[in-house]
């Protein structure tokens, strides 16, 4: 059993480096890129019987900064 | 006067900071992070500079979940003074003793170099023996040093006196050029340059001596 953690700033926190890749791309002659916005993914392994609600608390508590991050829990 | 300086995988200013700690006339022990009590008596916490475990996650983030800041975070609840500078910062963002957060500099790149600060009218030790009549120059060393937080607490901050520190030139994007903030009883400050750099004549200035000398203050003898 495994869970996919997306976690991505929240809309209106600055992400320089998203801006960064953006630039890149439009410098190497990607058209029509008009925004970047850099996340990360998180893969869990774990233990059959986990519950949602507790991968819900390991977000709050540790894998996402819930002051300037938004998260997103994906059971694959 | 004793000072505790808690020491994480990773950190790199806590002998410096011990250093100005020991200027100002108080005693220090080191505490490694897992430890899961603070030494008998600590009047000052002090969370160093660094990178405490590698920065992995987010710059204190795992620092933040270590056995010793929940003791820290006991001390402060107590009315404990905490300092934290740099990742110390970071990791007082983490564990939310203050509140907003520290992200990327808006130019990428990692700074380090002097930087001039500008001191906030407050009623805490921390700013209390700085001469607000010209800036102190302190070394900035930062990657995620861009403060952030939402406006409700921006205006709570500036509200209640709690900006202690300020850039006079903005170098990381922070928002309203905060480069330090207290806590609500004003004795948790967490600031991004670091004053232990700059409290020594041998280092070339002593710009940052009066935050150890103004926190010695609190517990002078009256």
């Amino acid at each position: 059993m495994k869970a996919r953690v997306h976690v991505m700033l929240k809309e209106g926190v600055l992400d320089p480096q998203g801006e960064a890749i953006r630039h890149a791309l439009g410098a190497m002659g990607f058209e029509g890129v008009e925004g970047v916005r850099q996340g990360k993914v998180i893969e869990l392994d774990l233990a059959p019987g986990t519950t949602a609600a507790r991968v819900g608390e390991m977000c709050e508590m540790l894998l996402a900064n819930t002051v300037i991050e938004s998260y997103r829990i994906e059971f694959v | 006067m004793k000072a505790a300086i808690c020491v994480f995988p990773g950190s790199n200013c806590d002998r410096d900071l011990a250093v100005a700690f020991r200027a100002a006339g108080f005693s220090v022990e080191m505490v490694w992070h897992k430890e899961t009590t603070l030494p008998e008596g600590v009047d000052v916490v002090g969370l160093p500079g660094g990178f405490s475990y590698g920065d992995y996650l987010r710059a204190g983030a795992i620092a933040a979940r270590s056995p010793v800041c929940r003791a820290v975070a006991d001390h402060a609840v107590r009315g404990g003074y905490v300092l934290g500078i740099c990742n110390g910062f970071q990791i007082l963002t983490e564990t939310a003793m203050l509140p907003g957060a520290l992200v990327r500099n808006a130019g990428i790149k990692y700074i380090c170099r002097p930087v001039p600060l500008l001191v906030g009218e407050t009623e805490s030790p921390f700013t209390r023996a700085f001469d607000t009549a010209r800036p102190a120059t302190i070394p900035i060393a930062h990657h995620d040093g861009n403060y952030t937080a939402d406006d409700e607490v921006l205006g709570m901050l500036r509200g209640e006196g709690r900006i202690a520190f300020t850039y006079a030139e903005n170098p990381n994007g922070a928002r309203h050029d905060i480069a330090g903030i207290l806590s609500a009883n004003g004795r948790v400050l967490g600031i991004m340059p670091h004053p232990e750099r700059a409290a020594d004549p041998a280092l070339g200035s002593t710009d940052g001596l009066p935050l150890f000398q103004g926190l010695a203050g609190a517990f002078a003898p009256a």
